[in-house]
């Protein structure tokens, strides 16, 4: 267990906050991940001057010094960023909880903010991206130059040869989506907030990569989310039950790249979260079995069968039965997604999705299931991911 | 087989055919299809906003010396147009055809009205019946203009009342110039590869259209993407072998959106199987999405895509080169 370190259930999350969630922000990305920070420093009964720690994307464009100096932190201990898109969406709390953990850091701040819908859009691809030759760039040489630009594309990669070999279909797929849209339809705060879809929706939605329909795709959003990690003693005194975090880890698997990891023997799965998994249980010294909700990276549906598959919760091929079979709704065995997901509330690079977590060990979630102990949290897919636990304490 | 262009013709007989048309009257004169009526008038000036009321109250226009209401002077030019109809069908020459005509052959094939200056001599009345004729008065040496090369085409244009008494002459004129041509469209150019000391060893291959593949010198492991070093035996030294272009397609895509210039979509791309063991990404051409199935055999053809890019891509392996 000693190589699991940081001290799983040392560091808690205190605090989340938002700005609303939009399709044009109308302000900069600055103002947005400092409304957001300040949101969560207020709902964790924390000021400014208390944070000493900031992590966040390397995606994203707001330094950590510039959020310091305009919220009024003062001075940082200790900040950090991390890099491959979703993927680090977890992977900011686990910086987080290790820096508390170690003692590096008191109160730590994740935050990523942006106006992905009205600013620079990633569905629109890579192919028309200034030219660099360093090996991040390079790495896109094998695969811009033949059409294949976007993620929604090389998703589709995946996506394709996993119906081959397990027989999945576009359905299957299709019944993630609607399983967001329906946990949206009652959360005020998602965009499709009162607009559900059905199978027969998915279906008819325009092709973006075939195999996936438009509705297989996330949203793009604008807004920011921010969540404050202390140690799980300072978390008690404060304003909210803390939200544990049993366990976080960070995953990049062998032969790894930038959502596209074509090479490996078998591309039907998603090794690096299997890794991040393993991780998981071993910290909170549980297995799928101890986990009574799940909260799921959705940008692209047909990556979320294989994270089920990796996670344990069913055999390789089989996530398409378990979710079919209702085990994802609110009263299944699984709950997921019960904010609407990146398809249905917002697409927040997968943090909307921790607060939405945090809110289920609350019990204070929109679509609250039952009692929640245990939740996980995965981050982006296809990409050196991450993924947390969070215990309630109630 | 001789040029495929005549030679230019010389300036100076241009020039002349041009000059013959300067004082020439452009056909008969044009007579207006209706008098001079209340009812037009009043739709002009309710069109307009004109609020003098000497154009439809007889005791105002009295009341301002005149015998009766009389027509807005810049109308002279409405009682002569063609009217809706000659929106649905040509109208007969006029007599402007031949100069437009002549002016067309020369290349000023687009027109524009730079002024317009109009001298009125009389009143019209209810009743009046107009015609109007049109001189052409000079026609400018070619000037370089914002919208490319053109002559000023200046006419007058004399209005008559039924006796044959000018109401109002117009100076029209017009710019007859050649547009300019827009910059021809670069042709739209695929995503650049970012090619450095890593990788420029496959591109410079595939520009002789080679497929290759990297080698480890020590271990005999073939690796792609290629690297530096072999992560198997971690040796820096590589060399390539040639691949024999046969393959399987292991997973593919239909790209539908987004549009990018350089793609005619939908447009086919696949991660395929070498025959040596490696993987490519890589398009499918020489076939249509519904055709496309995991596993079929395809063989390796060479696309240059542009001067600076050749690519290899796969086509159905029955598919023969041509
Ligand atoms: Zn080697």
């Amino acid at each position: 267990m000693t190589r699991t370190a940081p001290r799983p259930g040392a560091a808690a999350v205190a605090g989340i906050g938002a700005t609303e969630f939009s399709k044009d922000s109308g302000r900069s990305e600055l103002s947005l991940a400092c409304e957001a920070v300040l949101a969560a420093l207020d709902d964790a009964g924390l000021e400014p001057p208390d944070v000493d720690g900031l992590v966040t994307f390397t995606a994203d464009t707001t330094p950590e010094a510039e959020l310091a100096r305009v919220t009024g932190m003062g001075e940082l201990a200790f900040f950090s960023r991390v890099g491959y898109g979703g993927g680090a969406a977890c992977g900011t709390l686990h910086q987080a909880a290790m820096a508390v953990a170690t003692g590096a850091a008191r109160a730590v701040v994740c935050y990523r903010a942006f106006n992905e819908r009205s600013g620079v859009r990633y569905g629109l691809g890579q192919a028309d991206r200034p030219l660099a030759t360093g090996a991040d760039r390079a790495a896109y040489s094998w695969i811009t130059p033949f059409g294949l630009s976007t993620p929604a594309q090389w998703v589709a990669m995946f996506a394709r040869r996993y119906m081959h070999e397990y027989g999945a279909t576009s359905e299957d797929f299709g019944r993630v989506a609607v399983l967001s849209r329906a946990r949206a339809a009652t959360n005020p705060r998602a965009w499709f907030h009162g607009r559900p879809i059905t199978l027969a929706d998915h279906q008819a939605s325009r092709w973006i990569a075939e195999p996936l329909h438009l509705l297989d795709c996330c949203q793009e959003t604008d807004g920011g989310q921010a969540l404050v990690v202390v140690s799980a003693e300072h978390a008690r005194t404060l304003r909210r039950p803390p939200a544990v975090l049993a366990a976080t880890a960070q995953g990049s698997g062998p032969d790894q790249h930038m959502m596209t990891s074509y090479y490996r023997p078998d591309i039907t799965g998603i090794p690096e979260m299997g890794l991040v998994a393993r991780r998981l249980y071993e910290q909170a010294r549980t297995g799928p079995d101890g986990i009574d909700a799940a909260i799921l990276y959705d940008h692209f549906t047909p990556l979320v069968l294989p994270q089920l598959e990796e996670l344990g919760f069913c055999a390789p091929g089989e996530a398409r039965h378990f979710v079919a079979d209702g085990h994802l709704e609110p009263g299944g065995r699984l709950p997921a997604n019960t904010h609407g997901g990146q398809i249905g509330e917002a697409y927040l690079h997968g943090m909307n999705g921790i607060a939405e977590a945090v809110r289920l060990v609350r019990g204070t979630s929109v679509n609250q299931p039952r009692e929640v102990g245990r939740v996980l949290v995965t981050a982006g897919t296809g990409v050196p991911t991450s993924g947390l636990v969070l215990e309630g304490e109630r | 087989m001789g040029s495929p262009h005549e030679p230019h013709e010389s300036h100076s007989s241009q020039e002349e055919r041009l000059r013959a048309f300067v004082g020439r009257t452009l056909g008969p004169p044009r007579r207006a299809q209706d008098p001079v009526n209340l009812p037009m008038i009043r739709h002009w000036v309710e069109a307009l906003g004109v609020d003098n009321p000497v154009h439809l109250d007889e005791d105002a226009a009295r009341a301002a010396g005149r015998a009766g209401v009389v027509a807005p002077a810049t109308m002279v030019q409405a009682w002569t147009m063609r009217g809706y109809a000659a929106t649905q069908a040509p109208p007969p020459d006029d007599g402007s055809g031949a100069l437009v005509a002549e002016l067309a052959e020369q290349g000023y094939t687009s027109v524009v009205a730079t002024d317009s200056e109009f001298e009125f001599h009389r009143e019209l009345v209810p009743g009046d019946r107009v015609e109007v004729e049109e001189r052409v008065e000079r026609i400018s040496p070619e000037k370089a203009t914002a919208l490319g090369p053109g002559r000023f085409v200046t006419t007058v244009r004399t209005y008559r009342d039924a006796h044959g008494q000018a109401v109002a002459t117009q100076r029209w004129r017009t710019l007859r110039f050649r547009p300019r041509q827009p910059d021809p469209e670069p042709p739209a150019l695929r995503p650049r590869p970012a090619v450095n000391r890593d990788n420029a060893f496959w591109f410079e291959a595939a520009r002789e259209h080679r497929l290759v593949i990297q080698r480890c010198v020590s271990c005999g492991e073939l690796r792609h993407p290629p690297g530096p070093c072999c992560p198997h035996c971690r040796s820096f030294e590589w060399d390539t072998v040639q691949a024999s272009g046969d393959a399987h397609v292991h997973t593919f895509t239909v790209v539908h959106h987004p549009r990018h210039p350089a793609f005619d979509l939908p447009h086919i791309v696949a991660v395929v199987d070498l025959a040596e063991g490696t993987r490519l990404i890589t398009d499918l051409v020489g076939t249509a999405p519904e055709h496309v199935r995991v596993g079929m055999p395809v063989r390796l053809r060479w696309l240059e895509a542009d001067p600076d890019l050749t690519l290899p891509v796969f086509a159905p392996h029955e598919q023969e080169d041509p």
